[in-house]
């Protein structure tokens, strides 16, 4: 095991031991397959995070402008605006305008209407305007994404899940290593060290999107609603107001939008079958 | 791949997820199952606020350019334009209902009552924030005068405009009725309040979204039941709309 880990990194063969054998999984072979709360919480999660993004696409709808700071409104400067001109839709970032017509702005309905509208009809929950319907889909499904991640978490901070499989190993931080990974990458090639589930670059994705990017849309999401801000100042105050949480939930999502395709891409490319398997069934015995 | 190509794909592989969801949102058990998140989010900011906790208030350099008017921006009903043409000057809100006793004040006794300043941030549904400085009576001070019964759970505002689906209104519980911020405001950033902004005589209920806080308010009902007024929903929009009656989110 100490050989194959030197190969990863020859410079640091003497931090390699780091993983406790008892819960390393077998080292013959990588197994990719997860435990039931681990699935559950996948799947849990892409339908919550679908229908709110979908829902959250619709609210945006409503006020299709984005501030920074307390305060923003239509009589207040925004730095990203999606809107029409006459026929045109338009997307606005920073004051640079650019035509989006057909996509965001205005947009051609099933019924070859053009209609006057931030994000079209196909992206969002419902496809048609309903501010309130698209409200009462996100905040449902707000509490399974808010609670799934919340027992996930314990569950695998528990199970030794996280200290396992997405952990980072002290060698793994050492710059030629990260290096090594992204190369490694960029060449379509996956694989991880022995007895580890992930190499470095999916840890730290995982990192970020778990810990990072998945509680911060509840965080900014808290931040937005007055009960919540009344009862706990905190949220939005770290972010310096509820238009800047308003912003940063924008931001994330579309960021985690970027997560999934990547995923399900990277999925597709290596070992697809073996991917989904480990990601339902579980393990193949 | 052109775009158009690009976007009409996407528009097709969405379709079918789409038609699934548009489907099941107009499935009534669908819908009444999404509406339990209200009674939950209702009970967990409940629990977390406790009674008295204030929303936050700013400096008053904190304050915008503007608090938009929106929903109603000038009422046309024939009653209100005639107050408004003479300065509102016989403008009298009304409390009755489960009350020992019903009361008309005058505007005058009103805005003579103790004042109470705040500067707070108004959250519009729409996602939209503007920060303003309103000024009015607080609303439990009215509430004493007239002695609400221990029967009375809810407050109706009946207002004075009235928009297509009907004449606006709203409700709230006592426990926001009673909370230290909850007023009858009458000015906005030191003048008379704008027509826009529900003058003479708006809600301010400072926990709760814009759509809450009723403008050109003429008769506050104490109910034992707020479903029983108007369409049941507690309010125009809840009404006309949908939206939640619990609007802390």
């Amino acid at each position: 095991m100490t050989d194959m880990i030197a190969a990863l990194d020859p410079a640091e063969p003497a931090l390699a031991p780091q993983a406790a054998p008892d819960i390393a999984p077998p080292v013959s072979e990588p197994d990719h397959s997860h435990v039931l709360t681990t699935r559950i919480w996948h799947w849990v999660n892409l339908v919550s995070l679908i229908a709110l993004f979908m829902s959250g696409l619709m609210i945006f709808n409503a006020h299709p402008r984005l501030y920074w700071g307390e305060y923003g409104n239509r009589d207040e400067p925004a730095w990203l605006v999606i809107g029409q001109q006459g026929s045109r839709g338009f997307l606005e970032i920073g004051g640079q305008r650019i035509d989006t017509t057909g996509l965001l702005g205005r947009y051609e309905d099933g019924e070859g209407q053009m209609r006057s509208r931030a994000f079209p009809g196909w992206a969002t929950i419902p496809s048609d305007y309903s501010l309130a319907d698209g409200r009462h889909w996100h905040f449902f499904f707000a509490w399974f994404f808010a609670f799934g991640l919340l027992f996930f978490m314990a569950f695998s901070l528990l199970n030794g899940h996280i200290r396992s499989m997405i952990a980072m190993r002290a060698a793994e931080w050492h710059p030629r290593a990260l290096w090594r990974t992204i190369v490694d990458h960029a060449r379509f090639d996956f694989h991880t060290a022995p007895g580890e589930a992930y190499n470095p670059l999916q840890k730290l994705s995982y990192i970020a999107v778990i810990f990072v990017m998945l509680p911060l849309m509840i965080i900014t999401g808290l931040a937005m609603s007055p009960g919540t801000d009344a009862a706990l100042h905190f949220p939005s105050m770290m972010f310096g107001g509820r238009q800047t949480a308003r912003s940063i939930h924008f931001i994330i999502a579309w960021s985690l939008i970027g997560f999934m395709l990547l995923h399900v891409a990277l999925v597709i490319v290596h070992k697809p079958l073996t991917s989904l398997r480990g990601m339902t069934i579980g393990h193949r015995r | 791949m052109t775009r158009r190509a690009l976007v009409g794909s996407l528009a097709v592989a969405s379709g079918g997820l789409l038609s699934g969801c548009d489907a099941l949102n107009a499935n009534q058990g669908w819908r009444d199952t999404l509406r339990l998140a209200e009674t939950g989010n209702m009970a967990l900011q409940r629990a977390i606020q406790g009674r008295d906790r204030l929303a936050r208030e700013y400096s008053p350099r904190d304050i915008g350019r503007s608090v938009p008017a929106n929903g109603t921006r000038a009422p046309t009903d024939a009653d209100y334009l005639k107050q408004a043409a003479t300065g509102f000057t016989d403008w009298t809100l009304t409390i009755d209902g489960l009350v020992e006793k019903p009361t008309r004040f005058a505007l005058g006794q009103i805005r003579s009552m103790p004042k109470q300043t705040q500067i707070t941030r108004h959250d519009c549904v729409e996602g939209w924030s503007a920060i303003g400085k309103w000024t009015g009576v607080n609303l439990a001070h009215l509430l004493d005068k007239v002695q609400v019964k221990d029967s009375a759970r809810y407050l109706v505002f009946h207002c004075a405009d009235t928009l297509r689906a009907g004449p606006y209104y709203e409700s709230i519980d006592m426990e926001d009725a009673r909370h230290p911020q909850t007023m009858m405001a009458w000015a906005l950033n030191d003048e008379l309040l704008p027509i826009g902004n529900g003058a003479p005589l708006r809600l301010r209920v400072e926990r709760h979204l814009g759509y809450k806080h009723a403008k050109y308010v003429r008769r506050i009902e104490a109910v034992a039941d707020y479903r029983l007024a108007y369409g049941g929903g507690g309010g125009y929009w809840e009404d006309a709309a949908g939206y939640e009656w619990y609007a802390g989110i």
